[in-house]
């Protein structure tokens, strides 16, 4: 028998039961269209955070006290013991290294912030010059910290634009004196709104000269040095002689931890992707029960066309014959179900690539083929059993009608 | 030509074994037109399931043309089947969803016969068994005579050497179960080994040779020889 007669008998008996057969065709298509939805939507939400990362400059590295630990993870975040600060004369050595485009010490903490009876909480960036660029943040008004020599104090700051407004409201902020904690600082700046990114808002956000601020949080550790080499091919080598200028500064002890973008991002990448694969693999189940229920189906369909079987064996038909018949009869309501399954879900894709434009919603094709193929094995498999028993029926007794 | 040296056959029912062929052994010549009669339950469709290859002894021995079908892997089986044997059913047996033409064309679909000359065959066979105009009906648009003679042209349409048929008229009207014979008969002085299983005493008188069963065991045969001209 040709490949193509098996497909048309396949075909005809399937036609014969549309409702039978479009059941299990739409079990199969949602299956497989849940898998291009959810492949879909996690490797959205994967490049999304991979844009995030990328606009926050690629050529970005971070210094952060203490060694790494093998078990990874920020050291010095967490437990907070390190074994030698950071300082702001290790940031004044680091911009003097080679291929180093701007460098930004920073201390973060949170302090309240009033002018005249209105006051609110905001957290306190205390940096220098660089950071507006490194972070990529804009100003609407006035200037950024002042430039100089870090251990300046100036007793000057930037607000996020939300803190400007609930302090300010319409009046003018420029110029205007703020307290902040016990001391009094002068606005030079107001930061352009940004909205959140990588979970931190610069909205609310005041600036002031790192100087100050450590004189503020009463501290001479710094909490990060954010360096940005000249350019992504510089990061690898000015990680390495950051590292090498830090132990020389540290007593030749290597208590530092650099963090890259790249690094980053890798992690982050392997997070998402294994996520998704995750997502998909739950959604791959439903393909499962689609095939116990192909399974179920064809059972019954065995049972009730033994005297078919029968006469087919008597015409002359191998036992291969019939069980290639059932395996083509699964495997075409599959392919139906499954190309049905492709068309929702690339349809849906592109619906909710509508209701949230800010994700890049599209299913990768490596999903859609795994999804087809998942959804063509498991029906072969399931059908296996009712095929293989198809196969094995006993034409004389099939045929007698007992 | 055919031969059957002392074959038995047993089923089992329950805990008790149902004797149904207890050493028959016959001897069958190319060409020959064969009834088999008896009372039901004797083994008759038993015997012609053997014959078929539908069944296998469980001891004594089966040739055709000389070769010991008994021994025959299960994919042989259908081979000789397809190529050799045409069955033909009391209750027709036909595909509800294939046309009357589709269902003649089923064996070269099986044997791989393309579909170009299938169709060329297909519409001659039809024109032998009368049924021309009801290519295309479905089975249940014709009447059991007209079933009977497009399974007749199925069991034809690989041009087999021989033609088993269990009850062929056993679901027709008298006068419609005679066109039936008479069509097998023609088949038959064409040249094909006829062997038919029945009820009616008028169509076992017709048969050239008649074989009578009981119990399993062959008690009559009016040409045991097999040598008929
Ligand atoms: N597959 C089977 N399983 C169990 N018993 C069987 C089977 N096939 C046949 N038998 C038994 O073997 C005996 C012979 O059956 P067979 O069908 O050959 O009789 P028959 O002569 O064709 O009868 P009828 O004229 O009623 O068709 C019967 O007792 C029957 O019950
Ligand atoms: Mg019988």
């Amino acid at each position: 028998m040709t490949p193509r007669d098996t497909f048309s008998l396949a075909w005809g008996s399937l036609a014969y039961q549309p409702g039978r057969t479009l059941l299990i065709a739409l079990a199969m298509s949602i299956g497989v269209a849940s898998v291009v939805v959810l492949t879909a939507l996690g490797e959205g939400a994967r490049r999304y955070v991979l844009d995030q990362f990328a606009s926050l400059g690629t050529g970005l590295l971070i210094v952060i006290p203490g060694r790494a630990e093998t078990s990874g993870g920020a050291p010095g975040v967490l437990s907070g013991q390190t074994s030698r600060d950071l300082t702001l004369a290790d940031a004044d050595a680091v911009a003097r290294l080679r291929d180093v485009a701007r460098v930004a010490p920073l201390n973060v903490g949170v302090a309240q912030v009033s002018r005249g009876g209105l006051s609110r909480e905001a957290v306190l960036l205390g940096s220098t010059a660089g950071l507006l660029e490194i972070r990529h943040m804009h100003l609407i008004q006035g200037h950024y910290l002042p430039a100089g020599p870090n251990d300046q104090a100036t007793p000057v700051c930037v607000l996020g634009e939300r803190i400007r407004a609930e302090l300010f409201g319409q009046a003018n902020a420029l110029g205007e004196w703020v307290r902040i904690g016990d001391r009094r600082f002068r606005v030079i700046g107001v930061l352009a709104t940004q909205g959140q990114q990588m979970g931190f808002d610069s909205d609310e956000t005041v600036a002031i000269p790192v100087a100050a601020a450590q004189q503020l949080f009463n501290t001479v550790s710094l909490f990060r040095i954010l360096v940005e080499a000249r350019g992504r091919d510089a990061v690898a080598a000015v990680k390495e002689d950051l590292l090498a200028l830090l132990k020389v500064r540290h007593e030749n002890d290597a208590d530092v931890t650099v963090i890259t973008q790249d690094a980053v991002l890798a992690t982050f990448d392997r997070i998402f992707t294994a996520l998704t694969l995750a997502v998909s693999g739950i959604a791959a189940i439903s393909l499962g029960v689609a095939g116990v229920l192909i399974m179920n189906v064809m059972l019954v369909s065995v049972a009730q066309r033994r005297s078919e079987i029968g006469l087919l064996k008597a015409l002359g038909a191998t036992a291969a014959q019939v069980r290639g018949l059932f395996l083509a009869e699964a495997g075409l309501i599959a392919a139906l179900g499954a190309a049905v399954g492709l068309l929702l879900g690339l349809a849906a894709s592109f619906v909710l690539g509508r209701l949230y434009p800010v994700l890049p919603i599209t299913p990768p094709p490596w999903a859609m083929a795994a999804a087809v193929t998942t959804a063509l094995v498991a029906a072969l498999l399931f059908a296996w059993l009712p095929a293989r028993k198809a196969a094995r029926l006993d034409a004389a007794q099939a045929l007698a009608r007992r | 030509m055919i031969e059957l040296d002392s074959v038995t056959r047993s089923f089992q029912v329950g805990d008790q074994w149902v004797r149904a062929l207890r050493g028959v052994s016959v001897t069958i010549a190319t060409g020959e037109f064969v009834s088999i009669m008896g009372p039901s339950g004797s083994g008759k469709s038993t015997l012609l399931n053997l014959l078929g290859l539908l069944d296998r002894p469980d001891s004594g021995l089966y040739r055709i043309d000389g070769l010991d079908v008994t021994a025959l892997t299960e994919a042989e089986a259908a081979r000789v089947r397809r190529e050799k044997i045409g069955f033909v059913f009391q209750f027709f047996h036909l595909v509800p969803r294939l046309s009357a033409a589709d269902n003649v064309a089923l064996p070269m679909m099986l044997a791989g016969v393309q579909p170009a000359e299938r169709r060329e065959r297909v519409v001659r066979l039809l024109a032998d068994v009368g049924l021309t105009q009801r290519a295309s009906h479905l089975p249940a648009q014709l009447s059991g005579g007209q079933l009977q003679r497009v399974a007749i042209a199925r069991a034809m349409s690989m041009n087999p050497s021989l033609l088993l048929a269990d009850e062929p008229t056993g679901n027709l009207d008298r006068s419609t179960g005679r066109e039936v014979l008479a069509l097998l008969e023609e088949l038959n002085r064409r040249g094909t080994t006829l062997i038919v299983v029945t009820h009616d005493q008028e169509i076992g008188a017709r048969a050239g040779r008649r074989i009578a069963m009981e119990d399993g065991h062959v008690v009559a045969d009016s040409c045991p020889s097999g040598a008929r001209p």
